[in-house]
């Protein structure tokens, strides 16, 4: 057991609180600027000195935000397009990971070296030729453009981490499916999927952070205010307004809301799928 | 079974995995590898996608990017992001990990900073991006706080002077980026054998020495395969930069993301920007092979 009682001992203790709170310092003031900036009129955020905590409490900002509905109209999108992503990439990815995990098929390895690298491609690279695409097949701002495009950056990533996590189940269960006679479709369904969840939400966290923070494809891919999701509606803001940073900061709390609510709940899955990359 | 029946059965086993992995290889086939094909294509074409029937240019697209002192300016400013950002998320993560692993600290406040030091993770780049430039205001909360310690004489312009823009940018993603390194390597610590550190006690093992000898030592394949994968993002990164300063004041902070975009829509020069993309492509396959086969490795 280690001793506690002798003076460096102590004052090691002391010296690493007091670095634990400049950590904090350094991590949450941010997020507390932003959050206490939300609720101050425009002139006091750049008051002299500052104000800690907000000195004439308002909600102003956020009823400009909430009143207004081209804003409402960008968290729809935002919504929308992260949800229908998230359905369709948790199924595309179930079906490819269940193709992995249970069965050998020739070409297996490379297919999966194929998905981890498709991982790296630098989004701009992509951006040029998917530009000509929609352009040209006339679907350029809409949400079809938006929904294909992000379907490719999630689907490689989900993939894994489904594949991942199948492997962790026991093989018997859907053999005993086979052995009576039943067919792998059969079995994925009735007994893969219900065993599942714990996966498949994970898979869907990852992947509905991914689009909802998603922002180059949304900025070329889009044009009308209609159809701009939530982080282009905030460079929107900066750019319209002659700096309403109090309104910017709501925007950007009401827009980190989800991600907050994802992490608070699901803490576990949370960190699942934001470092099933790097720690496979 | 007949063994009409079980061949059948076989057949079936044997069709099935590819059934299963239709979908996504038609999805990646068709808009990833195909359109990685169309930008190299695109980088060797005149007026590529704004015209119909472009002529082949040859290299000339890739001639006039080499050519440009601002690509080689972005590349710079691309490599000096990307290296300090992973050099300092390693640095701040991994002391952010070995605090919270210490035994000195009791379990409840362990928990809540835990979650605490996570947060910069669950913001958006654009949220990150709008965050720091509150911050670094010339009228902002930085500025009077470091005004106030005089550490500064006057007003910094932040992320409008050609030499301060940078920095800035570098420091907002670092401060972004950190919580990855701490996650994984407060994992990998926890996955450390306990014995290893009674042993060095009782052979009278300082702690530096613990540290040098045995915790970083253990956490090398995290650091390594982070690092690399912390790279290929970073130099990817294109929000942050383009809402902070847009690469400017005077191409101080334009690196290849911004570049590339720029050429590509704002002087609709598509054919060059492909070109540009293509480098960028290259860049990072190369990184790509080096981390699959390090995973590979081990």
């Amino acid at each position: 057991m280690r001793k506690r009682h002798t003076p460096k001992d102590r004052l090691i203790t002391v010296a690493l609180h007091v670095a634990l709170a400049a950590g904090l310092f350094f991590a949450a003031f941010p997020i507390y600027w932003m959050l206490s900036s939300s609720f101050k009129s425009n002139t006091e955020i750049f008051a002299l000195p500052p104000t800690i905590l907000p000195k004439a409490f308002t909600l102003e900002a956020y009823a400009a935000i909430l009143g207004d509905p081209v804003k409402l109209r960008f968290f729809f999108n935002s919504y929308f397009v992260a949800g229908a992503v998230t359905v369709l990439t948790v199924l595309i990815a179930l079906l490819a990971a269940y193709g992995f995990s249970r069965f050998n098929f020739r070409g297996k390895g490379s297919l999966n070296t194929l998905i981890i690298s498709t991982q790296t491609i630098p989004p701009i690279t992509l951006l040029i030729p998917f530009f000509g695409l929609v352009v040209s097949y006339g679907i350029f701002d809409t949400y079809v453009a938006l929904i294909l495009t992000y379907l490719v950056f999630t689907l490689p990533y989900a993939i894994l981490l489904m594949t991942g996590y199948l492997n962790t189940l026991p093989r018997d269960l859907d053999e005993a499916v086979a052995v009576d006679g039943g067919s792998s479709w059969t079995a994925l369904w009735r007994v893969i999927v219900p065993i599942s969840l714990p996966g498949i939400v994970a898979t869907s966290v990852y992947t509905f952070l991914l689009c909802w923070n998603e922002f180059l494809f949304a900025l070329t891919l889009t044009k009308s205010t209609s159809m701009r999701t939530v982080p282009i509606g905030i460079q929107l803001l900066m750019g319209q307004h002659a700096f309403e940073w109090n309104q910017m900061m709501a925007m950007s709390v009401l827009g980190s809301l989800p991600l907050l609510l994802i992490y608070l709940v699901a803490q576990r899955y949370f960190l699942a799928g934001m470092t099933a990359g790097s720690v496979k | 079974m007949t063994r009409q029946k079980r061949s059948h059965h076989k057949l079936k086993r044997a069709v099935a995995p590819y059934l299963y992995l239709s979908p996504s290889l038609l999805i990646i086939g068709l808009l990833m590898l195909l359109p990685m094909v169309t930008v190299i294509a695109y980088s060797f074409q005149n007026s590529a996608v704004l015209r119909r029937d472009p002529s082949f240019a040859g290299l000339k697209h890739y001639q006039a990017i080499f050519d440009d002192p601002v690509f080689w300016a972005s590349l710079w400013h691309t490599l000096y992001f990307t290296c300090m950002s992973v050099i300092f998320h390693m640095t701040i993560g991994m002391a952010f990990a070995l605090m919270l692993n210490s035994d000195r600290i009791n379990p409840t406040l362990r928990n809540i900073l835990r979650v605490l030091y996570i947060l910069p993770w669950l913001f958006t780049a654009v949220i990150i991006a709008v965050i720091w430039r509150l911050l670094l205001e010339p009228n902002g909360v930085v500025n009077s706080i470091l005004l106030q310690l005089g550490i500064i004489g006057s007003k910094v312009e932040w992320f409008s002077s050609p030499e301060t823009a940078l920095h800035a940018v570098t420091f907002a993603n670092i401060w972004a980026g950190y919580p990855l390194f701490m996650v994984s390597l407060l994992a990998g610590l926890q996955g450390i054998p306990k014995d290893f550190y009674e042993a060095a006690d009782i052979d009278g093992a300082k702690a530096y020495q613990k540290l040098i000898f045995i915790t970083i030592p253990q956490l090398m394949p995290i650091i390594i395969s982070i690092s690399l994968l912390d790279f290929i993002w970073t130099m990817q990164v294109f929000p942050l930069i383009w809402i902070t300063t847009g690469g400017g004041p005077i191409y101080s902070t334009e690196v290849l993301s911004t570049y590339t975009y720029k050429l590509a829509f704002s002087s609709y020069n598509l054919s060059q920007a492909s070109a540009s993309a293509v480098v960028i492509l290259l860049i990072s396959l190369g990184l790509t092979l080096f981390y699959i086969r390090y995973q590979k490795a081990r």
